[in-house]
């Protein structure tokens, strides 16, 4: 028997986002020919860190091209810290932006030579918030995971000239299947949001589901973080590839 | 949390970074996920010269607890005789 062989490359890349602008991104790929699924990573609030970018070179690993757009590459060049220290002082992402650079990122994995042109998309914390929004707003998505997005749901007085309407009220416009991976000991969403934007799935006939895992709270899958859960995370990175392994093969 | 929610105040003062002073304009303060801190949550405290600029901060994450503490003692450090006066001056100026 002889031992399969694996490899993959992973580079800072830059392509095109929102409004043309040209924005940096973590891309990572398996070697070979392919042709490969295509994801695009989300990362969270805190920073484009090594951690998010570390999954982008999980998904080559596990066969897929993927790519972790740096939400905040206009608040930069600096250090990724501090770049989002500004990013969250001006109000965040505004979603208009999120969206353009998220289609972006989907032209260049699109267009790739070894790419067979679906794309998913996974984001954790705000980033889950912000794939579902994406779920909602861009109908070429052929995949969504939404990790713990908090503020999926929004009263009012949540809603800014940066992020002017809550998620869930895009999500009559889904027109991909949604993975949702929650912990139930998690503050934000709570269970009870999850089960609210489980119920509005459900009334709007929309393929999903939703795992929820107890004893695990806000970002369980982080390694370097105290809320890291070995055995949640483990399954619900089962759920998360079985469901790619059906909607982007 | 994941909430975008900063409570800014204005800055009179100076920091020490790595590159050595300076002028502080602004204090970001945030109870969010912190960026180092081995925590899920911490207070953190931007203190920045230039708001609109990724470069010149001084930043703090700590413990909701830490914070308080923080609090109390600089409230403590603000009842002594000289801070006293130096707002009484302000609140009458």
């Amino acid at each position: 028997m002889t031992t399969p062989y694996q490899g993959l490359m992973a580079e800072t890349v830059t392509h095109e986002g929102a409004d043309g602008d040209l924005i940096s991104g973590y891309f990572a790929r398996p070697l070979g020919s392919g042709p490969f699924p295509n994801v695009i990573v989300v990362h969270h609030m805190p920073a484009w860190d090594d951690a998010t970018k570390w999954l982008a070179s999980r998904f080559a690993f596990y066969g897929y091209n993927a790519i972790c757009p740096n939400l905040y590459h206009r608040e930069g060049p600096g250090e990724a810290d501090e770049v989002a220290a500004v990013a969250r002082a001006a109000g965040g992402v505004p979603d208009d932006r999120f969206i353009g650079d998220m289609r972006g990122a989907m032209e260049y994995l699109k267009t790739l030579p070894y790419s067979n042109g679906k794309v998913g998309m996974i984001g954790f914390c705000s980033g889950g918030r912000q794939t579902y929004l994406a779920a909602g707003r861009i109908p070429e998505l052929d995949a969504a995971v939404d990790c713990w997005g908090g503020r999926v749901i929004a009263t009012p007085d949540q809603l800014t000239e940066r992020q002017p309407v809550a998620p869930i009220d895009y999500t009559a416009d889904i027109s991909c299947p949604v993975l949702g991976i929650f912990g139930n000991d998690d503050q934000s969403p709570t269970p009870e949001d999850v089960n609210k934007t489980e119920e509005e799935l459900k009334k709007h006939g929309k393929e999903y589901e939703f795992h929820r895992y107890d004893g695990a709270g806000h970002g369980f899958f982080a390694v370097d973080r105290p809320g890291y859960r070995p055995v949640q995370a483990t399954e619900a990175w089962k759920e998360v590839f079985k469901f790619y392994g059906k909607h982007l093969a | 949390m994941c909430s975008w929610i900063v409570e800014k105040a204005a800055m009179d003062g100076v920091a020490k970074g790595p590159d050595g002073w300076m002028d502080i304009k602004q204090a970001n303060v945030y109870f969010d996920h912190p960026f180092k801190a081995a925590m899920e949550h911490a207070l953190i405290v931007d203190f920045v010269h230039d708001p609109d600029r990724p470069n010149g901060r001084v930043a703090i994450e700590i413990s909701a607890e830490s914070a308080q503490r923080l609090v109390e003692s600089i409230n403590r450090a603000l009842t002594t005789g000289e801070a006293v006066h130096v707002l009484g001056e302000k609140v009458h100026a």
